[in-house]
């Protein structure tokens, strides 16, 4: 493992090194390190890039990290992860891409994650992205999640995306079962030229299940994001999507809620807020004693918290 | 500690708001801005607070002409302001605010004492957000501990009794002396249309149509104003032939 793939471990998994319990680091589309645990098994995939994450049911407690590192340039990613977890299981699963960039050419991860969750199993799935490197090759990182939760499961994401990636087209789709719920919080902040895009699409087929898409963005420089979220309620269920973005300089910001009820109890709401930061925000602050430049960034750092 | 001089203030369609207001406020004084709705006194405190920019006039701090300072620039002198509208933050805690208030590290007990002395339980509300779940009353009242935290040398509160629901004004007024208290020598300036407030200020001031109409100890204003108040409130326009 070299030191940049450890300085980007540090940054997206908060880890100073190698973890305890089951893991796989991937550096540079090779297997770094990986480790499984009793009720953890990870075994890599004979058929294609990428490993198969196997939790036993009635797993509790225990976290699954799998980073994966792009130290240089001229890297082109692409991994395939499927994650099994197990009836009742209750586990953790830290993922992150950190792409390091320091010559001319791009480098690409694009990560293709599938959750496949057995009854009553919950899963908090932790994503955080981020570009380093002074490099001017582009740093772009393309998720895409699929998410299939069974009866009773849950499944919590939280995507975060704050600084450095050029380019993310991020796509995420679930199909919900009997009483399962999806929760996503994502946040997002573009700068410069960067451009982000967010696809969530989810399906409610199952009686009493719900979708909560929750999004906050800011969009500086003259980045460019999209928001889309499709929520489709196919049976007695609730859905709801909210994208909350803060523009500033030339920032564009889209948000595209498409939300169809095929049946009479399907109770779908779509949120959004798009604009700058208040001036009475940055006032208050201000007569806190802070400059104008520091009370925007206070906003903003408490806004994507 | 404040010195107004000749200040006029304008807004955009030329109407004058503020029209050449002498005003001095000494060290250690509790004074109340009264007067009809309005009248500019809020106008008068943002002007003071340098949120608005006065078209005439000097505005002087403890001798400094600080009419051309910054808001922030002011804070740091010591000026403070707690607004009529507090504003909400998405995210930013009370914890965050009260810390930030008080320019730097405060111990949580610090903290708590704040929140305690407005009427708020501080472990119910350390951890929530500034955000659209807080009621006004409440937000309200942690507008009030960031001023207790902030302890500045000159605070001023803009109508701190709107929207102060359940919590009596007993504890409002007690919260305003133990300021003056604390810190040796401030001052208070306190828009407010409540007669406990206004009795227990060293000065009133009436502020009306954008001018000083009086000034001066509690004792000669007050009278004249809680007679004045009566008549304007009597639905009979005759009330006003009291003398």
């Amino acid at each position: 493992m070299n030191d940049i793939t450890k300085n980007l471990l540090e940054l997206i998994s908060d880890l100073p090194g190698v973890p305890g319990g089951a893991y796989n680091i991937r550096e540079d589309g090779q297997c770094a390190a990986r480790q499984s645990t009793e009720h953890i098994q990870i075994n890599p995939k004979t058929d294609k890039p990428g490993i198969d994450i196997i939790v036993q049911p009635q797993t509790k407690g225990e976290t699954v990290y799998i980073p994966a590192c792009v130290t240089h340039s001229d890297v082109n990613d692409l991994v395939y992860n499927d994650f099994y977890i197990g009836d009742d299981a209750d586990v953790t699963v830290v993922a992150g891409c950190g792409v390091h960039t320091d010559g001319e050419e791009e480098s690409q991860h694009n990560g293709i994650h599938r959750f496949f969750l057995g009854k009553n199993a919950r899963v908090k799935y932790v994503e955080k992205h981020i570009g380093v490197g002074k490099g001017t090759g582009k740093r772009v990182i393309n998720p895409r999640t699929f998410v299939d939760i069974g009866e009773g499961g849950y499944l919590e994401m939280d995507t975060t995306q704050i600084k450095g990636v050029d380019s993310t087209d991020r796509v995420t789709r679930g199909v919900l079962g009997e009483n399962a719920k999806l929760v996503i919080k994502e946040k997002i902040m573009t700068d410069g030229e960067q451009t982000a895009e967010t696809n969530f699409e989810v399906d409610l087929n199952g009686m009493g299940s719900g979708a909560d898409l929750i999004s906050r963005s800011v969009a500086k420089g003259r980045s460019k994001q999209v928001f889309r979220s499709k929520i489709n309620g196919n049976t007695n269920c609730s859905g709801h999507s909210e994208c909350d973005a803060i523009i500033m300089d030339e920032g564009v910001v889209s948000a595209i809620p498409e939300l169809t009820a095929n049946h009479l109890d399907a109770a779908l709401i779509h949120e959004a807020a798009i604009g700058k930061i208040a001036g009475e925000q940055i006032v208050k602050l201000m007569t806190l004693g802070l400059s104008e430049e520091e009370a925007e960034a206070k906003i903003i750092e408490g806004f994507l918290k | 500690m404040l010195q107004l001089e000749n200040v006029s203030l304008s807004v955009d369609d030329g109407k004058e708001i503020l029209k050449h207001i002498d005003l001095t406020i000494g060290s250690g004084k509790f004074v109340v801005i009264t007067g009809p709705n309005g009248g500019g006194k809020s106008t008068l405190a943002k002007t003071i607070a340098g949120i608005l920019s006065p078209a005439e006039g000097t505005i002087r701090f403890n001798g400094e002409d600080i009419t051309n300072r910054s808001i922030t620039e002011r804070a740091n002198l010591g000026i403070g302001f707690a607004f009529q509208q507090p504003v909400r933050f998405k995210g930013i805690t009370v914890r965050d605010m009260v810390r930030l208030a008080a320019g730097g590290d405060l111990p949580e007990s610090q903290l708590c004492t704040y929140l305690c002395d407005v009427g708020l339980c501080a472990k119910d509300y350390i951890d929530r957000e500034l955000n659209a779940s807080l009621s006004g009353g409440e937000i309200k009242r942690i507008e009030i501990a960031m001023s207790l935290a902030r302890k500045s040398k000159l605070t001023i509160f803009d109508e701190p009794e709107a929207g102060i629901d359940l919590w009596s004004f007993n504890s409002l007024i007690e919260v305003f002396l133990k300021l003056r208290r604390e810190i040796q020598g401030s001052s208070i300036l306190i828009i407010s249309h409540q007669e406990r407030i206004l009795e227990i200020a060293d000065e009133i001031v009436v502020l009306a149509g954008g001018k000083i109409t009086a000034q001066g100890p509690r004792d000669q204003i007050l009278p004249h104003l809680l007679k004045g108040e009566s008549c304007s409130f009597c639905p009979n326009q005759e009330g006003f032939c009291h003398e």
